[in-house]
């Protein structure tokens, strides 16, 4: 079945909750190696979204989606709301004017939010951000598109990828963002971005299996 | 009306704190500082980084300066929403906050372009890569150089030497001064220790670094059609110690 804007709408909402479930996790992990804001910067930015949102009626799936970045961009301080308010602006672009996503669709919007996120943060493959999730995610849901996989197959597949360029951020050394003043300190921890682009990536594929 | 400066910092207080420092030695710049949340948090806030760009531009251009990595993405995506026709006077500079920040901002108060401010603020980079300079070179090149005040000048240039009449010498405040008067000649002018006079007299960093201190001497090059006022009025300023005690 398309995606349709009340779908993803029920995203945003999955999402804020899975966010402040994980609020505390994304802490302890951001912590680590950065400045310990990701879990509540996050928390604070869906919050936002999701209240914005209370007083729209958006239209389309790219107008909630347009509507989160500027919830993301205007309340989050730290690096995750110009780099997620980006993904979400250029997803927005992206699907602009379509009533429902098909696969090829969703498809487009990961790989647009990637791009944006590599736009505007300049981080390369490897270097330990949440790049390294995203980007096997887009690869993982355009080669299940070609092969014929719907909605849920997609988006499956985006969070597998996502979830497995999570881990393998774990023994890495960070050299961009904060993380990367702590050079070899900052191996052996997961990256709090590819996490919560995870995170993000599995809550869309949990609704997608819902609907089937 | 002069290119103003935006400072985009994840604290309020290192914004606040910098642009007082920049503020004493450019006193004409409007600089705007925009640091932290909204309510005070740790963080950079697109709509103060916004709103600050609009108070710092008055026509002339805007150049914004950044702390850290996510600092720069905010800057960046303000400069997005601008539209075209002030996006072509504004510019975020990839400059040491700090020392970029006096370099563009003294370069400002001259009545500088957009352009040339934001240079300024990036040629910053080239003192912070430098490094520190030797503890005692300039107190051993003074006192080997005793005698300079009688050397013949190699060419037409305009050279006189004066000794920091002030207890500190040249520090930030001095340097602004000097910044400020030479760039009101058509003249190049260099300083330095008596037969070491190598720093351009027009850039901040350039004569700070020179770490010449009270009671010391310190040659003055002028060259081009102003250099004797120039040169006189440099050579005024430190034998009144820079209005200092």
């Amino acid at each position: 079945m398309p995606v349709s804007t009340q779908d993803v709408l029920d995203l945003v909402r999955a999402y804020a909750g899975v966010v402040t479930e994980n609020r505390d996790y994304l802490i302890q992990l951001d912590a680590a190696i950065g400045d310990a804001d990701h879990g509540e910067n996050m928390d604070r930015g869906m919050r936002a979204a999701l209240a914005k949102l209370d007083g729209e009626t958006p239209a389309t799936p790219s107008d909630v989606l347009k509507s989160v970045a500027t919830s993301l961009i205007t309340k989050v301080g730290g690096a995750a709301g110009p780099l997620y308010g980006t993904a979400f602006l250029r997803a927005a672009t992206a699907v602009q004017g379509k009533e429902t996503l098909e696969p090829t669709d969703v498809v487009a919007a990961i790989t647009a939010a990637r791009d944006g996120i590599v736009a505007r943060g300049k981080a390369e493959p490897q270097d330990k951000t949440m790049v390294d999730a995203w980007t096997p995610a887009v690869d993982a849901a355009g080669a299940a598109a070609s092969d014929g996989g719907g909605v849920r197959a997609v988006l499956e597949a985006a969070a597998d990828a996502a979830e497995q360029g999570m881990r393998d951020t774990i023994p890495w050394v960070a050299r961009k963002g904060r993380a990367s003043y702590l050079g070899e300190r900052s191996a052996g921890h997961q990256d709090p971005g590819a996490t919560s682009t995870a995170l993000l990536l599995r809550a869309a594929a949990d609704l997608a299996g819902r609907e089937a | 009306m002069s290119v103003g400066l935006v400072l985009v910092s994840h604290s309020a207080r290192l914004a606040e704190g910098l642009r007082e420092l920049t503020a004493q030695m450019a006193p004409d710049v409007a600089v705007v500082a925009a640091g932290g949340m909204e309510d005070g948090e740790v963080g950079t806030s697109f709509d103060l980084v916004l709103a600050a760009v609009a108070e710092a531009d008055g026509g002339d251009g805007a150049v914004l300066l950044y702390d850290l990595g996510s600092a720069l993405m905010t800057a960046d995506l303000v400069l997005e929403v601008l539209d075209d026709d002030q996006r072509q006077r504004v510019r975020v500079a990839d400059a040491p906050l700090v020392e970029g920040a006096l370099a563009a901002a003294t370069t400002a108060q001259g009545g500088a372009s957009v352009e040339a401010v934001a240079a300024a603020a990036t040629s910053a980079w080239r003192r912070v890569a430098e490094g520190p300079a030797p503890a005692d070179a300039a107190a051993e090149v003074a006192t080997s150089a005793d005698g300079a005040e009688s050397a013949e000048p190699a060419d037409d240039a305009v050279r006189e030497v004066a000794t920091l009449a002030n207890s500190l010498g040249i520090h930030a405040r001095p340097a602004a001064m000097i910044v400020k008067e030479v760039s009101g000649y058509d003249a190049e002018v260099l300083l330095g220790p008596p037969g070491e006079a190598t720093a351009d007299a027009r850039s901040i960093l350039s004569v700070v670094a020179l770490g010449i201190t009270g009671g010391q001497q310190m040659e003055v090059v002028g060259r081009g059609a102003q250099a004797r006022e120039a040169v006189d009025a440099v050579v005024a300023m430190a034998r009144d110690g820079f209005g200092e005690e």
